[in-house]
């Protein structure tokens, strides 16, 4: 308490200074906006601490000017979850501080569409270590006024280290060939991200030839599925994809496929790359038959400096890292790169010019391999893990995308 | 597949499905039948047997129990009726209880309020199902990801009982069910007809002020109303956890949707009605996601019953409510 006290003294004590001086190149300010109150608070607290790894590794130093870095929480207790009202405060209070440098941030697609406006509009550069919804970035997945409407100056301010659903649904489509399919049939639970991945795996599905013979939303409530599954049997398909979560019934599908006797295997995407996923359709159910994609590969798989990420990981913290956390330090580690080609340049460090460095982002090599990004402000990295469960732990079968980079 | 086999699979299905709704659609209609009361709590209390069940099957230790060294070839029935029996009481008592605490105190309040009560009575069970769902569950080795569906385990053999080649598949639960819910409802039927109690409810139904001048205890009747309801409830919800192989706190939310849809269908307040409605629902739901599309599902269901009221107001077979003065 009396820690946040003194720091909310302290910034308001900087604040006046710089609306004296106006001169903020001492101190370089790097904000994250993550949900620190609810249940995604192990996996922010681990990308906290990549982004703090990041940081350190400079010893908080660019040139003689300071670096500062503030973890900012972005869920309130009323939700247990991200919150509209602060992560809309987040992003004016840092717009509002002049030392803030860099906005690090999302964790959750629908609190990006809050705070992406704002800081665009302020000319701030934004990093998303986790926001998988196409739609934020590109034309063709959302609304017809996406991803514009984020970008009310009309310059992209908005960048992320993490691939995207429409790479993921089209990585499951690929390895549903490769596991010999030739009939798919296509579910998802009418939601925003399952319908949207669902809509890639069927449009690359029908690209690679691969039989389309039926598609469905299911209603994720209904007790069971057994007479979807036999509808499913007599239209022959021997792979089902269902672009859903373990909370809108995955589990339930897996088990109903294998009761029913339909002998197809069974594709889902990272929504059910979580143990809850294993908990409730039960091993036996999953073993053998069902993958789950994820947007890159489990941290102890990383190679190169993402091999170097985790080992010092474990040290510095003492435990293994959460999925996001290489995404969080990835992202801090570019935003610092560009300062640090500011001030090799000799030029002062300002929102404008880290801005313009950031979008410039080339060939970086990184923790996650070497990667762009693109026109959109999306990485190029296709890192794509293919999983399944074995002896009721998931267990990597394939890892994709790792020529894709540049 | 044949289609002749599609649509024989899909009426099993239906048949199952349909089942454990009428077995819950009797709770909503019963307690209807004697307070004039929907009670919406009913669906939850549903769900909290699901949970005790899957609660005994850990404390037992599903994997032991169900070694054939140990009890013998019949164990899988043994454990099933523990289950029936052991959730059945519980739903019961806990049904009674619901009632003396909540509902009986507001008897002679206007029925929003108790309408409203119930409503209020169904939240706090969807969050002791969630409470129970995370450290409780831990403890038993069933996962504590309090949101998420649980695995239940298997409890009767999975293998297809038409052969491991045969199309359409009938498993053993699909009997189980029949197995557990006809009995219970012949013997409801009975115990309504023929016995004293059974006598006292028809009564009470009627009319409760008559009932009371000839004698009868209608504290008592309403009683016994909420026990059996909640009985039969959770009879189905073990059935349900078996044949579905999971449980979820939700489960009760469309359970009890689906039953009491059942039970208007079927006419409200009369026993065989619910049974109709039930085993009806079931065989549309299922013949609606083999032959339609499941999206569509909930709006045939609704279709049909709003259908069904528009030409029989009263339901299939309620009785036409007499105006009174």
């Amino acid at each position: 308490m009396i820690s946040t006290l003194t720091s909310t003294l302290a910034n308001f004590a900087l604040l006046c200074t710089l609306t004296v001086s106006a001169h903020a190149a001492d101190t370089i300010k790097i904000v994250s906006s993550l949900p620190r109150t609810g249940s995604a608070n192990a996996q922010t607290t681990s990308m906290v601490n990549g982004i703090k790894m990041a940081i350190a590794e400079l010893g908080a130093k660019i040139g003689e000017s300071t670096l500062v870095y503030e973890d900012w929480d972005d869920a309130s207790p009323q939700k247990g979850n991200w919150d509209p009202t602060v992560e809309a405060q987040n992003a004016d209070k840092a717009i509002a501080d002049a030392e803030v440098m860099a906005y690090i941030g999302t964790y959750n697609s629908g609190a990006a569409k809050i705070s992406m406006p704002k800081l665009n509009a302020a000319g701030l550069v934004m990093v998303s270590p986790a926001n998988t919804a196409p739609n934020l970035t590109k034309t063709g997945f959302g609304e017809p006024n996406e991803p514009a409407v984020y970008r009310p100056s009309g310059k992209i301010n908005y960048f992320r280290v993490v691939p995207t659903d429409d790479v993921q649904g089209a990585v499951a489509a690929d390895y549903a060939k490769e596991l010999g399919a030739t009939k798919v049939f296509v579910l998802n639970d009418r939601e925003v991200y399952g319908m949207g991945v669902a809509a890639v795996f069927e449009k690359r599905a029908k690209e690679i030839g691969l039989t389309v013979v039926g598609t469905d939303g299911i209603d994720y409530k209904a007790a069971n599925f057994k007479s979807l599954v036999t509808k499913m049997k007599q239209a022959g398909a021997d792979l089902v994809y269902f672009g859903g979560t373990t909370q809108t019934n995955a589990g339930q599908i897996a088990k109903d496929i294998v009761s029913g006797g339909l002998k197809a295997k069974l594709i889902v995407p990272d929504g059910c790359y979580e143990k809850a996923f294993i908990e409730s359709a039960g091993a036996k159910a999953l073993e053998g038959r069902c993958f789950i994609t994820f947007g890159g590969v489990e941290a102890k798989a990383l190679k190169g400096k993402g091999a170097e990420f985790y080992a010092n990981y474990k040290k510095t913290y003492g435990g293994e890292p959460e999925g996001y956390a290489v995404y969080g330090y990835e992202s801090a580690k570019v935003v610092l790169s560009a300062m640090q080609k500011l001030h090799a340049a000799g030029t002062a460090i300002t929102r404008a010019g880290v801005l313009a460095e950031v979008s410039k982002t080339k060939g970086f090599t990184g923790a996650l391999g070497t990667w762009s990004f693109d026109e959109n402000g999306d990485t190029t990295n296709r890192v794509m893990s293919v999983n399944t469960v074995v002896a009721g732990e998931f267990a990597t079968v394939k890892v994709s995308g790792l020529d894709a980079g540049q | 597949m044949t289609a002749t086999e599609v649509f024989l699979q899909q009426v099993i299905y239906g048949l199952s499905n349909g089942m454990i709704i009428a077995l819950v659609a009797l709770g909503y209609t019963m307690v209807y039948g004697i307070v004039e009361l929907i009670n919406f709590a009913h669906g939850d209390v549903f769900t909290l047997g699901g949970f005790l069940a899957l609660t005994i099957v850990g404390a037992l230790g599903a994997a032991a129990v169900l070694n054939p060294d140990t009890l013998g070839d019949s164990s899988h029935w043994l454990l099933l009726a523990t289950l029936v029996i052991g959730a059945g009481l519980f739903c019961g008592g806990l049904n009674v209880l619901i009632d003396r605490v909540v509902y009986k105190p507001l008897r002679s309040a206007p029925k929003l309020t108790q309408l409203v009560a119930a409503i209020g009575v169904s939240f706090i069970l969807v969050n002791i199902a969630l409470f129970w769902g995370g450290a409780p569950m831990k403890i038993l080795g069933n996962g504590n990801a309090a949101a998420a569906s649980k695995n239940f385990p298997e409890i009767l053999e999975g293998s297809n009982l038409l052969g491991e080649e045969s199309n359409v598949v009938l498993r053993l639960e699909d009997l189980a069910i029949f197995a557990v819910t006809i009995p219970l409802m012949i013997g409801l039927t009975l115990f309504v007809k023929h016995t004293r109690l059974g006598r006292g409810m028809r009564a009470t139904a009627q009319n409760p002020i008559a009932a009371k001048l000839m004698g009868i205890d209608t504290d008592r009747v309403i009683s016994a109303t909420f026990l059996i309801g909640g009985f039969l409830a959770g009879a189905a919800s073990v059935m349900w956890s078996v044949y579905n192989n999971s449980i979820s706190f939700q489960m009760g939310f469309r359970a009890g949707m689906d039953a009491f849809t059942a039970a208007v269908l079927g006419g409200i307040g009369s026993l065989p009605g619910a049974m109709i409605g039930g085993v009806l629902i079931g065989l549309i739901r299922s013949l609606s996601d083999g032959y339609i599309e499941t999206r569509w599902t909930n709006v045939v269901v609704f279709g049909v019953l709003i259908l069904i009221l528009v030409f029989r107001p009263s339901g299939l077979l309620g009785l036409k409510q007499r105006e009174k003065v």
